[in-house]
């Protein structure tokens, strides 16, 4: 039934759409790996020259470049493992019979809501204060020493509040996909008296393998890209990710060159990463 | 819920779960509270629960000193506006990916969704450097456009699965009865695919309304929204924090709201259709 006449007409329609992607994707990619072979300075312009790859050199042999790439991952992979352990537990628990759920639903989903700036400035003033936070005070009460979190474990501190507001969407995430699970399997197995562990693992885990999967793509994307937490947070120092140093390096020490260097890198870190999810996820969504 | 389960277990997973639900949201509920102390309560050990004083002030100091509705006003027009441009350029896209799919289509999806992984750093300093010298910076306009360019895969992806549900046969009964293309498109698509619209539009106003990458680095505020307003408290005015709680809790409110309405949405939307 696809004519000349439609196909020519679903081209037209979907030409505007690929072609501002593409130059969304390609323009500032290209300048970026442009910039990144120039001293390039705000401060002094007119005066760009190329320097090859300089600037990776530089990057490549600063420690704050690696401690930001550890930082990157390790927010990554710490956020990753508590909201999907995290999710499925949850989720596994919402499925159970509980009287009011859609109110407990509605608790669990809100933070996902919260925008990332009032998550960071609520959780470090209000419950990781030192002095006057709800935590230091329930730790004072039961007789602990109050911990100083972003003096002393800041990506923790940003872990905290990261994965409080991603632990919301795997639990969502999981807990439609395992109230999608047919009854009919459920009864069954309860009425064979499988043991929980069995039923989790033979019967449940599979049914999730899917969206487990999209939620760690997801999730990934994401994660990989946390700024507001750390610049807000002013933990960029000490728990500054890639993304947090790309925008100190240019935007604060007006260093064109450099900044775009460690941009390719994260940009390079993203697909490679990026790589194996599609793989993982083609394998997944396939079936 | 047929399954028979004992009063006994019922009672106790009720209790757990809603123990952990409240657990989870305590920080909002906090926030909100807080908003309605005095500074010198919120500050205070131990912390107050319930019994104190509730007062408003906050919100008109609030409103007063930072002229709070321009930044509620400029939240507003970027998320709406970003994504109804978005929606402009993806319906046809969507529409025609989904009732008239080429060879290429899977896989121009697929790319779509790859770009979503460029991480917006490897874009920033140009995109900055660009709207430096177009004097786009701390402007609406230029902000929706980046707002737009970033959501538009996500809404292309969630329409086409949304119109992948409409049943070609309906179509091409319309088709044997003579409707013109036009009419097509009136009468028979656009009933069926509003919900599916609506339900995109709800959700990537959420997106937008929270994104706080550009948002933070490409405005100062003039065309500043809710979530720069809110990190303007990182220091030291952070240190009022019954006024950094009213600011949050207004910030907050309607997008919770719409999330709450949204969370269907937000399943599909952003598994790209692979959970429903």
């Amino acid at each position: 039934m696809a004519t000349q006449q439609t196909r020519l007409l679903g081209r037209l329609a979907v030409a505007p759409s690929v072609i501002v992607l593409f130059l969304w994707m390609i323009v500032p990619l290209a300048l970026t790996i442009y910039f990144s072979l120039l001293r390039y300075n705000l401060l002094d312009p007119g005066n760009e020259s190329f320097v090859g790859l300089l600037n990776y050199e530089y990057f490549l042999s600063d420690p704050t470049f690696f401690a930001a790439i550890g930082n990157s991952l390790k927010l990554v992979f710490a956020v990753l493992a508590i909201s999907v352990i995290g999710g499925i537990l949850l989720a596994l628990l919402l499925d159970q019979a509980i009287v009011g759920l859609n109110i407990v639903r509605l608790m669990v989903i809100a933070p996902f809501f919260v925008m990332p700036t009032v998550s960071a400035l609520v959780w470090k003033n209000m419950f990781m204060h030192p002095v006057s936070g709800l935590i230091a005070w329930l730790m004072k009460s039961v007789g602990l020493e109050p911990i100083d979190w972003f003096a002393q474990y800041p990506l923790t501190a940003v872990v905290i509040m990261v994965a409080w507001q991603w632990l919301p969407f795997a639990t969502l995430i999981l807990l439609t996909a395992i109230q999608s699970l047919d009854e009919e399997q459920k009864e069954a197995a309860e009425m064979d008296g499988t043991p929980p562990l069995s039923y989790f693992y033979y019967i449940v885990l599979p049914h999730l393998a899917r969206p487990i999967t999209v939620v760690i793509l997801i999730e990934t994307i994401f994660l990989l890209n946390v700024f507001a937490e750390i610049y807000v947070t002013g933990s960029g120092g000490p728990a500054g990710n890639l993304p947090y140093l790309v925008y100190f390096q240019g935007l604060l020490n007006f260093d064109v060159g450099g900044a775009s260097a460690g941009g390719i890198v994260a940009v390079v870190l993203a697909n490679i990463v990026a790589f194996f999810l599609i793989r993982m996820i083609g394998r997944n969504l396939e079936g | 819920m047929a399954r028979a389960v004992s009063l006994r277990r019922r009672t106790i997973t009720t209790a757990a779960a809603w123990l952990i639900g409240f657990l989870i949201f305590f920080p909002i509920l906090w926030t909100v509270i807080t908003s309605f102390k005095t500074e010198l309560e919120a500050f205070s050990t131990p912390p107050k629960f319930l019994f104190f004083e509730w007062t408003t002030e906050n919100y008109g100091i609030v409103q007063e000193r930072s002229n709070y509705l321009r930044f509620v006003s400029n939240s507003l027009i970027l998320s709406i506006g970003s994504t109804l441009v978005a929606l402009l350029f993806a319906i046809p896209a969507a529409w025609a990916m989904a009732f008239a799919p080429a060879k290429r289509t899977k896989d121009l999806l697929m790319w779509m969704l790859s770009t979503k992984m460029m991480p917006p750093v490897g874009a920033l300093i140009p995109v900055y450097l660009i709207f430096r010298d177009l004097g786009l910076l701390d402007s609406r306009g230029g902000l929706i456009v980046v707002l737009f360019l970033l959501n538009l895969p996500i809404i292309v992806w969630m329409l086409y699965t949304y119109f992948k549900e409409i049943p070609g046969e309906i179509l091409e009964a319309a088709r044997m009865d003579g409707a013109s293309l036009w009419k097509e498109l009136v009468y028979v698509l656009a009933p069926m695919a509003v919900p599916g619209i609506a339900s995109t539009l709800l959700l990537n106003v959420i997106l937008a309304w929270n994104e706080a990458f550009w948002t933070l680095n490409l405005t100062t505020s003039a065309a500043a929204p809710l979530t720069a307003f809110i990190a303007s408290y990182s220091s030291p005015e952070g240190l009022f924090w019954a006024k950094l709680s009213a600011a949050s809790t207004m910030a907050i409110a309607p997008i919770l709201v719409l999330g709450w309405f949204a969370q269907k949405q937000l399943v599909r939307g952003l598994t790209f259709g692979a959970v429903k």
